[in-house]
Parts: C-alpha cells; sequence; structure tokens
C-alpha cells in the first residue's frame, strides 16, 4: 500500500515546536529546520484518498455557490434567460440607478431594518433569560424534559409553524374563537398589519428560542460552582450572585450570539414573509429578500432582483465585519480572533 | 480546529455537557427559594411548555374528530376529545395529491439525506487532518460561502441555466452542503482518540479504511444528529418547490402541499379543504379535519423520530461544538 508506506516513513505527527510553526501551504521546501523535508509530491501521493474525499462536496459547492457569486454579473445586465450570463445585454450600473430611485426598494430597506431591530430587542434576551431560569431548575428530569419540548419546534418548517399559528391566532382560530363565544371583539393578529412585525418575532420566538438556549446552557455550566458559593458565604444574595457572577460569566457567549445577530442583521425570515406575505400586504411584509424574489423570480427582471440581493450581500459583509470589529473592542473573539 | 475554536471554543471548556455538579437537592450555602419566587418560576416554566404542546395537541386531535365534534368546537380547533373519526386520513390517502406528495417527501428526504450526508462524512474527514495538502484552502473556501452568497436570483439562474426546472435534483443538490454541519463533524473527528487511528495506520489501513471502521464507528452520536438535521431539513424544504417546481402538482412534497392547499387555502383536486367552495360529494370528513390531518402528516415524523435522537443531540451539538 503506498499510502502507508509513505504516512510511515513521514510521521506527520511529528508537531512543529511552538518556535517553529510549520507553514501549512506552498510545499515542502518551505518547512523549519527541525521538520523533515517533505515534497510536495510525497504529500500529494500521502494525501491522495483525503483529497478525493474532499473533492465532491468543492464541486458541489462550486456549481451551487461560487457560479452565483459569479453569476452576480447578471446585476450588471439586462439578463435574459434566452441568452444566459455571457451573451446577456451588458448595462453597467443602470439597474443599481433604477434601484436607488425605487422608493418600493428603500421601503422594502426599511421594513428589513425596522423588523430586525424588533426582533433583535425582543427575541434576543428570550433564550438567555429561559437558560437562567431552566438552570436553577433543580430535578435533572424535569429539566431535560424541558428541554425536549422547547428544542422541538426547531425541527419544524416554517410552513408548518405558520399553519400552527394560523390555527391558533388566525381569524378561525382558536383565540378568536374563544372571544367570539365570549362575546367579545375578535382580534385577527395573522392578517393584521400593524402588527406584523411583533407576529414575525413572535413566531420566531417559538419556533427558535427554545434551541437558542443551547449555547447558553452551556456557557452557564461553564461557570465554577465554587464561585458561588463563596459569594453566597461572603453574603452575596441570589440576584446579586446573578449579576457578578451568572452573567459576567454568560458575557463572552451572548457578545458572540450579538455579533451573528448583528451580521445577520438582514436576513428577517425570508420564508416566514414569503409565506404571509400575500396575508399582510407587502407594504408591511416586503423585504429585501422578498423584493429580489418578487422582481427577479416572479417578475422576470433578473437583473433588476440580482442587483438587489448584491446590494444585500455586500451591506450583510460589511455588517459582519464591522460586528467583528466591535467585538474584538469589547476584547471579546467574535466569529473570528483578531 | 481554527476555525469553530474562535466560535465556541474557549468560553465553555469545562463540563459543558454535562450539567454542573451539584448536590443532589439544593447546595447548603443557597438560600430556601421564597414561594413567590418558586411559584413564578413554575408558572412561566409551564406556560413555555404549554405554548409548544397545546397547539400540537389540539392539531392532533382534530385531525382525528368527528365532523360533530368540530362543529361542536365552532368549527376550529377541538380541545376536548369528543367523537373520534379517523375519516379524514381516509379521504387523502384514497386521494392522490397527498398520498404522492408523502411519497415523494420520503424519497427526497431519503436520498437527499444519504447525498447530504456522504459528502459531509467524506468531506469532514477529508479535512480533519492537520497539514493535509490543501485543506487550508478548502477549508477557507467552503467557510467564505457562510459569509457571502451570489444571492437568491444568480443561484436561481444558475440551476435553471442546468436544466433544473421541474426536475428533483433541484429540489436536493443546491442546497445539499451545510459548511456548518461540515465543520462540527470535523471537530468530532479531529476529537477521535489519536491512538485508535494511529493503531489502525500502523496494521495497515488506509483513510477510506480508517474512516469506516475507527472513526465512524466512535462518533456514531454526531452522525445521528447531522442525519436528523439534514433530514428534517429535506422534510420540510418548501423554497425550493417554490423556486424549481411550483407549478405541477403531480411532483409535489407534502410540505408544498400543505402550503397550496392548508396555507394558500387553494382547493384540492377532488377534496374540499378549503371549506368554503361547495363540498365534494361523498366527503366523509369535515374539510378542517382533512386540513388538520395534512398537518399532521407533516409533523407526524418529527414526532416519531425526536424521541429517540434528541438525547444524543444535545449531547451531540454541545460537545462537537466545544471541543470544535
Amino acid at each position: 500500500m503506498a499510502v502507508m508506506a509513505d504516512s510511515a516513513a513521514v510521521p506527520e505527527e511529528a508537531r512543529p515546536g511552538p518556535q517553529a510553526p510549520l507553514r501549512e501551504r506552498g510545499g515542502g521546501d518551505q518547512a523549519p529546520v527541525k521538520q523533515r523535508r517533505i515534497s510536495f509530491r510525497v504529500r500529494l501521493r500521502r494525501d491522495k484518498s483525503l483529497l478525493v474525499m474532499v473533492i465532491p462536496t468543492m464541486l458541489v459547492l462550486l456549481v451551487f455557490n461560487y457560479l452565483p457569486m459569479f453569476g452576480t454579473v447578471s446585476a450588471f445586465e439586462y439578463y435574459d434567460p434566452i441568452y444566459g450570463f455571457f451573451h446577456s445585454n451588458f448595462i453597467g450600473m443602470q439597474n443599481f440607478n433604477q434601484l436607488f430611485a425605487d422608493s418600493a426598494f428603500w421601503h422594502a430597506f426599511q421594513n428589513t431594518l425596522v423588523l430586525s431591530l424588533v426582533q433583535l430587542i425582543l427575541y434576543f434576551p428570550v433564550p438567555i433569560a429561559l437558560a437562567i431560569l431552566l438552570n436553577t431548575v433543580l430535578s435533572t428530569k424535569l429539566r431535560s424534559f424541558i428541554q425536549a419540548v422547547v428544542y422541538l419546534p426547531h425541527f419544524f418548517s416554517w410552513v408548518l409553524v405558520i399553519t400552527i399559528f394560523n390555527q391558533m391566532l388566525g381569524g378561525a382560530g382558536l383565540l378568536n374563537q374563544f372571544l367570539r363565544q365570549h362575546h367579545m371583539a375578535t382580534w385577527d393578529i395573522m392578517t393584521n398589519g400593524g402588527m406584523f412585525k411583533y407576529l414575525i418575532t413572535f413566531q420566531a420566538v417559538w419556533k427558535e428560542a427554545g434551541w437558542g438556549i443551547i449555547v447558553f446552557l452551556a456557557a452557564l455550566a461553564a461557570i465554577d460552582p465554587a464561585l458561588y458559593e463563596s459569594a453566597a458565604v461572603d453574603g452575596a444574595g441570589r440576584w446579586r450572585r446573578m449579576w457578578h457572577i451568572t452573567l459576567p460569566g454568560m458575557r463572552g457567549m451572548i457578545v458572540l450570539m450579538l455579533v451573528l445577530r448583528l451580521g445577520n442583521a438582514l436576513n428577517v425570515g425570508f420564508e416566514q414573509m414569503l409565506i404571509q406575505r400575500q396575508a399582510v400586504g407587502p407594504q408591511h411584509a416586503e423585504v429585501l429578500d422578498t423584493f429580489a424574489y418578487y422582481y427577479g423570480v416572479t417578475g422576470n427582471n433578473f437583473g433588476y432582483g440580482a442587483a438587489a440581493g448584491l446590494f444585500k450581500g455586500v451591506i450583510s459583509l460589511i455588517l459582519i465585519y464591522a460586528a467583528n470589529k466591535a467585538a474584538h473592542r469589547l476584547g471579546e473573539d467574535g466569529l473570528y480572533r483578531k | 480546529m481554527s476555525t469553530l475554536e474562535p466560535l465556541l471554543g474557549r468560553r465553555a471548556k469545562a463540563g459543558a455537557g454535562t450539567p454542573r455538579k451539584r448536590a443532589k437537592g439544593r447546595a447548603v450555602w443557597e438560600e430556601q427559594p421564597t414561594f413567590v419566587g418558586q411559584f413564578g418560576k413554575g408558572a412561566v416554566l409551564t406556560v413555555v411548555v404549554l405554548a409548544v404542546v397545546l397547539p400540537l395537541y389540539a392539531i392532533i386531535l382534530t385531525s382525528v374528530s368527528s365532523e360533530g365534534a368540530i362543529n361542536r368546537a365552532g368549527g376550529s380547533l377541538v380541545l376536548v376529545p369528543d367523537g373520534l373519526s379517523f375519516a379524514a386520513y381516509r379521504e387523502i390517502f384514497s386521494n392522490g395529491v397527498v398520498t404522492r406528495a408523502v411519497v415523494v417527501s420520503f424519497a427526497i428526504t431519503a436520498v437527499g439525506t444519504f447525498v447530504s450526508m456522504a459528502l459531509s462524512i467524506l468531506c469532514a474527514y477529508g479535512l480533519s487532518r492537520a497539514r493535509s495538502v490543501g485543506h487550508r484552502f478548502f477549508l477557507a473556501a467552503m467557510i467564505f460561502t457562510m459569509f457571502f452568497s451570489g444571492g437568491l436570483i444568480p443561484s436561481f439562474l444558475v440551476v435553471t441555466q442546468l436544466h433544473g426546472y421541474d426536475q428533483y435534483w433541484a429540489l436536493i443538490l443546491p442546497s445539499c452542503i451545510s459548511v456548518f454541519n461540515i465543520l462540527i463533524m470535523r471537530g468530532f473527528y479531529q476529537a477521535t482518540a489519536r491512538d485508535l487511528v494511529d493503531a489502525a495506520r500502523i496494521d495497515g489501513a488506509g483513510d477510506w479504511r480508517i474512516l469506516w471502521s475507527v472513526v465512524l464507528p466512535t462518533t456514531k452520536a454526531v452522525t445521528a444528529v447531522m442525519t436528523l438535521f439534514y433530514a428534517v431539513g429535506y422534510w420540510g424544504s418548501w423554497f425550493n418547490t417554490l423556486l424549481y417546481m411550483p407549478f405541477d402538482n403531480n411532483k409535489w412534497p407534502l410540505s408544498y402541499v400543505l402550503y397550496e392547499y392548508v396555507n394558500v387555502g387553494a382547493k384540492m383536486p377532488g377534496l374540499d379543504t378549503a371549506g368554503s367552495g361547495a363540498a365534494v360529494q361523498h366527503q366523509a370528513a369535515s374539510p378542517f379535519a382533512i386540513s388538520m390531518a395534512v398537518v399532521v402528516l407533516t409533523l407526524l415524523p418529527i414526532l416519531i423520530v425526536y424521541p429517540f435522537l434528541q438525547k444524543h443531540f444535545t449531547k451531540g451539538m454541545l460537545t462537537g461544538a466545544i471541543k470544535g
């Protein structure tokens, strides 16, 4: 077995000392002095089965992730499906000029930001509070039962979640049925445009808040119990302990989740919006994603939709970068380290 | 590993998988809880649990309720068992649309999960050894897709240019890779006991052999969890159908049938689900029960698989993320 012989001859476990970090790319001739020299060809032969394993995934990513990135060229074209990416009419910035003069686009952008902000304020603290609350439940059995229940909706699709919400809160749903039976005014939340941002957030809480507690429970479990004990001995009550031990212990995770949330600020639940757009009307539910979908796919104005999508992608990239910078300022790692 | 460590690594290292070590009851130094505190906590947790359980209970019960029971409940969800009937299920299974959709959904889920898992396992193992050729480059290429995408329209255009419109592969391949899942699996594979891998290598095992006979058997938990993640994704997948297959109701998976006939309220061929139009003759079940039966069908596989995997994934997710 050729691979075997090579890897026996070249112990890949030979870990470089901390003073001699091994260059990972660029072939064996850059290896530091202590390291046995391995030519690129030998490494290639040694790792060829690993490469074969990686290639299928890379091909899929190439076709379905990287080709679309080059496909953003359609944002600068009057894209026609008959001519494809290469032979459509190149029109430069015209799509963007039109986009930035389009009040519907700015309205969608504004909706996106407002929904994102509401979700940040009303959704974000819920998993944290729930995790702290759950952590105080002493019985392990009860705790794992509650965990099992609250994780469950994470595995439901949005279509399912919204159907369930319709049956509970919609015009013919359980809530309004109850109100009618007791001769009170009905309240159709599902088609109420003004309530939409809160409805969306409530749905997100119902579906994802339970799942969101996992990471916070992990952070809580990592806090040294001796801290609580010595604080209690020193006379700190339960609220002081929460303020001075529990919350600081979760700080890193909270900042990380905040960074993720901010970096994703423009993703406000595409499927959610798409499914409920009819019910509440586009003036409330149109966000950047649905804008791109309706102008591009439904309206066949592909270049225009692609321009809106590219705008969103670039802003998102900037947001991720900015959120990480902010995290580094706060002395945390964020998504990547400084 | 370098990628997940900044994500989840250093913060939660110590014993995150197991709950904090604690005396059986309350620690001696801890003050006795107040009655109000206990009551409030209990109330909040009860509301949280009920918010999840009650809708599911009501929907399942309604789907097996007789028409009379639904009418007595005022045409909305039934909360108290009052006359059971499986007519709704008989109706939808004697109607072609739903039956076909169930078959399609199961097929897409099975094939898609297999493809996703095969690709993910291979890729995660292929990238799990430090300093293998090109692994930095491949990792970077993967992680970049987490931060930037060409957007919806270019993806749609690429798939349609590849003649994916109305093809089943368009419901599977474009979203068959989750980079995040691969990174978690890679973390597990890296954490597989070095000694075991080395022993196998000395015994003459190549990488395929090591993956199959050493790494996979020792990481069954993460395999189970990831299978669940992918399977649930395919089972509920709706958007790809909307994009690539929105017109041919003979080909729709169940989630799209749920959307079209229950959510949008379109009339199902041969069955009255909307409850508005003239009732189809010979229809034994109420339209509402039929709608709820479709909901239950999409719900049921998840509810059945969930209890078996639930324990696994809490543990699996955490240790995976933390070992990172």
